[in-house]
Parts: C-alpha cells; structure tokens; sequence
C-alpha cells in the first residue's frame, strides 16, 4: 500500500498561536451560531464543526492564496480560516444579502471568488468531480496550484468519491483530498456503512499516496496537509488525507443524537483541539493563561461583531430574485 | 454547400477547437475512437489527447470535471454518449452547473457547453431510447437546445460556448445521416428564438429536435390534402420563446405540438399550457399533443414504430383541429 510517513514539519510559536486562535474563534462562531439558531435568527439546515477546528486550522494555514478549496456543508471552519470576514458569514447565515453569498445560500453554501473557495456543497460527494474539474483546468493552463477537496468519510460511499480519485490519479491532476473523517454520516457509523473502514486502504486502491493522521491535533494536520500540498504543487499528482476527528455536536440542528454513546463524546472531547494545543503551548512556555483569555476575548468581540453585523444586514429586494439565475448581459 | 448533420457539428467542434484554447472536449470515446457517433472523427491526431480527451465510463465523474474546469477558466466541451447515460450525471447538472451562480449570489458562473446524443428509432429498445429533454428543460441556470437543422447543427455551438452560463445541446441520433444544404445563415444563428420552418395558415405544428423532420413530413401530407400548415422549430427547450410559438398560433388559430417525450409532464404539456395562458382566445380548437406512447421504447420495429410520433399521428391529429364542429 502507497503509505506516506508523515514528514514533521517546523511550526513556530507564532503559526502555533495563529492555529489556536483560529480554532478559538471558530468556537466562539459557532457556539453562538447555535445560540442564534434557538433565536430563530439562523434558519434552516446548521451544521456545526465543533470538536472538528484543527483540520481547518492546520488544513488551509498549509495552503496558500492562490490554491482552491472545495468544501461541503460542514464549511463555517474552513472559510473562516480561508480568511472570509466573520461578518460576512453571520450575514450570510442571518440570510441578509450583506453575506458572502448575498444569502442565497446560508449555512451550507458558503463561497468567495476572490479566496477561490468554491462553496459550500451540500451534496454529499458533489465537490469532488468539481475539484478534479478545477484541478484539470490548472493542469492545462499551466498553473501550479493545489486544489483542495474537503469532504466528509461518509462520501467515500459515494460514486463521486471513487470516479474523482479515479481521474485525479489516472490524469496526474493537482487534487489534496482532505477526507474529514468524523466517525459518523448524520447517524451512520463508519463501520455499519462501508465494507473497509480503512479510508487510506480504500484511497490506495487508486494508486494515490495516503496519510492518516490525528485531526484533533492542529500541528499533525498542519503537517500532513503541508506534505500533501507540496506533493501536489510539485506535479507529483493527487493526494490523499485522512484526519481522524470527532464532531461533538449533532449532525444538525434537527438532529436528537440517539446514536451514540453520551462516553464515546466525552472520551472525545478529553481530546479537544484546543486545549491539546493550548496545554502543550502552556507546557512548552510559550503561552500564559493571560495569552490564551486575550485570544478568547477576541474572537468573542469578533463574533459579537459579526452578529451586530448580520443584523444590520439588509434584505435582498424581491425584485432581485431572479437575478443571477443567469449571467445578465448572456446572449 | 450539402453536408450531414454529422459533418456541420464536427465542422463547429473543429472551429471552436481551433479558435480558443481554453476549449476542450471530453467524453467517452471521444478520441482514439473517433467520437461514438464518429462527430470527432480524427481531432484525436489533429489535437492530441489533452484537448481530445478521452474519459472513462464516469459520467458523474467527468462531467464534473468538465464543470470544475470551467469554473477553473477552461471552455469544456462535455460529450455524453447518449442522454440515457446522462442520468449518472444529473446531479452534477443540476446540483451543480445549474446552481452555482444564484447560489454563490452571482460569484461564479459555469460556462460548459454538455453534449449528447438523444431519441429513439433506431431499434436500440428500452435503456438507448430515451427522450428526457424535459428534465434538463425543467431546469432553472441551463439553457437547452435542440439543434434539428444543418444550419444549427453547425451554428449553434458558437453561441453556445459564448454563453458564460450551462448549456446542454441534444443531438437527435437519426440526424446525424441527416443530410441538407448549409445555408449562409449559420454564421446568424442565434440560441434564444424559435423558428418558423414552413409558413402556413391553417395550423401550427410545434416540433423539436428529431420530431421536425417528422413534423415537415405530416406538412407535405397535409398539403396534399388541401391544408396548409406551419411548421415551427422549436429549437431552444429553455428559455422557451413564447413569442414566436404564440405570434404563429395566433395566426392558425390551430395548433399541434409534437414531441417525443413521453406525454405525461411533457415538454409539449408545458408548451399548450402557455398557449391556453397566453394566446387561449386566439384559438378555433383546443390545442393537441403528439407524444410518445407512456411505454418503455420497444425493440421490435413495429411496436417501437407505434411508440413515437409519426408523421401519420401528426396528420391525423392536425385534421382533427380542423374538422368542423
């Protein structure tokens, strides 16, 4: 099997904290997304990453400005990091055409052309022919970029996942699939879905290099993503990651979480991406407790922010609705 | 100058490959084999595999490639062999090409030119007989057309890539033997209008794609009885051009759309529908439909025969409007 060994990387205490923080405010985020949704002020499907941030936080700190990301509905984490303001994503959420996707999209569709984040899709698997699509059009135009597929385990169930690993590989194409690996699909474990729950094994079948790694770790994920994207920029072809994470929350919003053990969650969070980060900062003296209140504090005044924003959003005139159904000026 | 169907779409394939790039076009068997349909017959040697692109059986896979690649700058010319193949890809049609610009609120845009081969009559029995323009046409973000003529055969595909949104062009099979002259008025053609094939006076006959030819024929019979008919081409599924349809009902006063769907959610229901909303008291009969039979399209020849529009059904139905009450 194409194993790759994970190659450790340099992470400085500055990178180190920007992880934390990033992963700090997206808690902060999507604690209060939670709050805002029992307010009524975020409506439809919500899905959150709580438990999730250090893939995000390690994942896109390793891309750069010109790479693209393809992400699913789970994406709150992933554009925040990419850099989409806060205040455009409450907004979005909030449904206010302040928001990044002039709230057409909400909480599952999340997109910004100028950060080449490519939504936001809440098709399960349907990014990824996108991101072997995005991938391919690089290739052919000589540009040497990643494009990087994000996606949860329950879509390598999917054709998508087997037809895109399929072309990347067999059309040597710049694609770093980023497989979230949270144990679940809504409510199906990995084991009572899938015939081989060894994601890399079922990856390598494709000839493609794979790395599984601790996803509640944001220097492993920071370090598997950095191999994966430089393996990727070199034009060595697709690329494959599992990050082994844990969702603490539901699926969503509507979701009772009958299926599974109240234990199994808490044995998870004993491994929370923030304090496993904070506490080895802490121990290594290059974080105080003072450090770390001031990193909360501001994400907290960000989010509280973000939400001043969202509501002072406005509405989009319905007299816009059919706008960008089509290009305007199309022939 | 006389040419195919095949040869006018192979000539537009050739043109905008030479003309732009960014434009590609990928399929199953699209290259080392010459195109399924032999449309692409020799592009292979000419533009070498990259542009030529030969894909697996993965049609969610490589249409969504294709999409992802005009999101990532290119022009990609999508092929799927037959329509009936298409639905393994619908989702990335739908959930995809045709969302991402009202989705993302106008941020991008998905300018994929999707091909296939579409329609029966050809004995290929029930899975290769499909006629589901009707679904694509369902569909807010795509515009669909139906090219049914030489001139667009070869003129469609230029607008078509100009085009920075989806759009899916189906190519009847029975065409592509389909031989007629190549008119000047290709460079023109346009892919927002329907066209007036034969002017007439007495009925209107609504016709797409592979239905044209038939609708044309059931003309000549209709002549030969006295009765002067118009035939109408569609040719663009979506956006419909209701003022061409209804600017002709209103002359006739009569009307007959033909389609090879089958009859129940049929783009030829839709069609009558904006006739009674739009042009209902212009009308001397109620407006009729010939569709495909609500079978699964037989192999035997007589039964697939009975199961689509035939130009004698057309007929038949047209006299039926004109008959005096």
């Amino acid at each position: 099997m194409n194993t790759a060994t994970l190659k450790p990387v340099t992470v400085g205490t500055e990178l180190a904290l920007a992880m934390l923080g990033d992963m700090v405010r997206i808690r902060r985020f999507e604690e209060r997304c939670a709050d805002l949704y029992g307010q009524q002020k975020i409506r439809g499907f919500l899905h959150l990453y709580i438990g999730e941030e250090a893939v995000a936080a390690g994942a896109i700190r390793a891309l750069g400005p010109e790479d693209a990301i393809v992400a699913t509905y789970r994406e709150h984490g992933l554009a925040l990091v990419r850099g989409i303001s806060a205040n455009a994503i409450m907004a979005e959420m909030y449904g206010k055409q302040e928001g990044c996707s002039r709230g057409r999209g909400g909480s599952m569709h999340i997109f910004d052309a100028a950060r080449r984040f490519y939504g936001g899709n809440a098709i399960v698997g349907g990014g990824l022919p996108l991101a072997v699509g995005l991938a391919l059009a690089d290739r052919m135009q000589g540009k040497r970029r990643v494009t990087a597929a994000f996606f949860g385990e329950g879509a390598v169930a999917e054709g998508a996942f087997h037809e895109s690993l399929n072309l990347a590989v067999l059309w040597c194409l710049p694609v770093a699939f980023f497989c979230e690996n949270n144990l679940y699909a809504m409510g199906t474990a990995l084991e009572r879905s899938e015939s081989q729950i060894d994601l890399c094994a079922k990856a390598a079948a494709f000839r493609v290099p794979t790395l599984k790694v601790d996803g509640m770790d944001a220097v492993a994920a920071y370090e598997a993503a950095t191999q994966a994207a430089e393996h990727v920029r070199n034009a060595r072809g697709a690329f494959f990651v599992e990050f082994q994470t844990y969702r603490y929350r539901a699926h969503s919003m509507f979701d009772p979480d009958l299926y599974r053990d109240k234990g199994e969650i808490e044995a998870w969070k004993k491994r929370g991406p923030i304090h496993n980060l904070s506490n080895r900062l802490k121990a290594e003296g290059k974080l105080t407790e003072e450090r770390f209140l001031a990193i909360d504090a501001e994400a907290q005044r960000e989010v509280e922010k973000a939400v001043a924003f969202a509501e002072a959003g406005t509405w989009e005139p319905l007299e816009d609705l059919t706008r960008d159904v089509h290009t305007e000026d199309a022939p | 100058m006389k040419m195919t169907y095949r040869e006018a779409m192979r000539q537009a394939l050739h043109d905008a490959l030479a003309d732009d790039p960014r434009v590609f076009l990928m399929g199953e068997d699209v290259g080392k084999y010459g195109g399924s349909y032999a449309v692409s017959k020799g592009f292979f040697e000419e533009f070498g595999p990259d542009r030529i692109r030969d894909t697996p059986l993965s049609e969610l896979g490589f249409v969504g490639a294709g999409i992802g690649a005009a999101l990532g700058g290119m022009r990609p010319i999508v092929e799927i062999m037959t329509v009936n193949f298409s639905l393994l890809a619908l989702d990335q049609i739908v959930n995809t090409a045709a969302l991402y610009r009202h989705m993302s609120g106008g941020q991008f845009s998905v300018p994929v030119v999707i091909r296939m081969a579409t329609g029966a009559g050809r004995q290929l029995a029930a899975q290769h007989s499909h006629s589901l323009e009707n679904w694509y046409a369902h569909v807010p973000g795509l515009t669909v057309l139906a090219p049914a003529t030489i001139d667009d055969a070869r003129g469609m595909l230029g607008p078509a890539l100009q085009d920075p949104d989806p759009v899916v062009i189906f190519e009847h099979a029975l065409l592509y033997n389909f031989e007629g002259e190549l008119s000047e008025a290709w460079r023109n053609v346009d892919i927002r209008s329907a066209k007036v094939l034969r002017p007439g006076r007495e009925v209107t006959l609504l016709a797409y794609g592979g239905t044209v030819w038939k609708a044309l024929v059931a003309a000549d019979l209709l002549a030969a009885e006295g009765i002067d008919a118009e035939v109408v081409d569609l040719r663009v599924l979506r956006p419909l051009d209701d003022a061409t349809i209804m600017a002709s009902v209103r002359r006739t006063r009569r009307a007959v759309v033909v389609d090879e769907g089958w009859r129940t959610g049929s783009l030829a229901g839709e069609i009558m529908a904006r006739i009674m909303e739009q042009a209902f008291y212009d009308l001397d009969a109620p407006v009729a439909r010939v569709c495909s039979e609500e079978v699964p399209i037989p192999y035997a020849k007589h039964l697939e025969d009975a199961a689509l529009p035939q130009p004698a059904k057309i007929v038949a139905s047209a006299k039926a409007l004109l008959a005096k009450g």
